[in-house]
């Protein structure tokens, strides 16, 4: 397949894997399609108003945005590949702060493999990040503010505190 | 657009959110490279190569490395670690919700087959 993510990755790379006890096409429909179920919505939307989904159009070239509850929807990036059940890869183009921004460029390139009918792993790569690198300090001093990535990562780890352990990084 | 936000932040992206400087950090991400190559790559004159990378080292995110008589560039791995580590807890927290999620729809769907199955 002729796609940009066939490039190998240069710079940061997140890459994770979690096991999921579902099956291969519920685990997939769950990530693609019923995003806003998992996504930690609270602190991580675009638009001014409460997001109410996260659509991710199922197609290569489709759209991947949020609606709030205003109906405004708010652009995250687009589907490169889309290979239902198998794999979704995903063009992030969020800014450091969570807007759209067209010259980010990064990608999730999301993996989903049977290990049995009722048990699937997903394999998470996401790259490109040195995208984000001139975001550094803005991000370095979001870090210190009381309503940025701080006070967001504490939601994370107590959402988190529940569920981390079953979360593993290859 | 929140008001609030856009005040302090938009400045900072304004000066940080650069697109050429974008460009010139990718290219020496691939590999260290001198002003002149940075140049050589981009439609951008070597005074203003010379000033994104001023602006990038500021940011903790560039070093620069003496060999022979060039100057190379090259990613502070600090600075992008940084980067990287955020996004990495974020993916953490992501997909054990997710894990939570896809296992409840699981049983729910195992639950209403079986009930089918027992009303028939």
């Amino acid at each position: 397949m002729n796609h940009p993510s066939s490039q190998p990755a240069a710079g940061p790379v997140v890459r994770k894997s979690v096991v999921v006890a579902a099956p291969l096409a519920v685990t997939f429909e769950v990530f693609t399609s019923q995003i806003e179920s998992w996504w930690p919505m609270a602190s991580h939307h675009i638009g001014d108003a409460d997001c109410s989904a996260v659509v991710i159009e199922p197609r290569a070239g489709g759209r991947w945005y949020e609606r709030g509850v205003d109906g405004v929807e708010c652009v995250w990036g687009r589907v490169l590949v889309w290979d239902a059940p198998r794999r979704v890869v995903l063009l992030w183009q969020l800014s450091a702060q969570f807007r759209f921004d067209p010259a980010i460029h990064t990608e999730v390139d999301v993996r989903f493999v049977a290990v049995d009918a009722q048990t699937t792993r997903v394999e998470l790569e996401h790259r490109g990040l040195e995208a984000y690198g001139a975001d550094a300090v803005a991000m370095h001093q979001a870090f210190s503010s009381p309503t940025g990535w701080n006070g967001m990562l504490e939601h994370f780890a107590q959402v988190a505190g529940r569920a981390r352990a079953s979360t593993s990084t290859p | 657009m929140n008001p609030h936000l856009v005040d302090a932040d938009a400045r900072r992206f304004a000066a940080l959110g650069d697109p050429t400087r974008l460009q010139v950090f990718a290219l020496i991400s691939r590999s260290p490279l001198s002003v002149t190559e940075v140049a050589a790559q981009l439609p951008v004159s070597r005074p203003a190569v010379s000033q994104h990378l001023k602006v990038l080292a500021d940011a903790g995110l560039v070093q620069v490395e003496s060999v022979g008589t060039r100057n190379l560039y090259r990613p502070d791995p600090d600075g992008v670690a940084t980067l990287r580590d955020f996004i990495d807890s974020l993916w953490d927290v992501g997909l054990a919700r997710f894990k939570l999620q896809a296992e409840k729809v699981a049983r729910q769907r195992a639950a209403a087959e079986r009930k089918t199955r027992g009303t028939r």
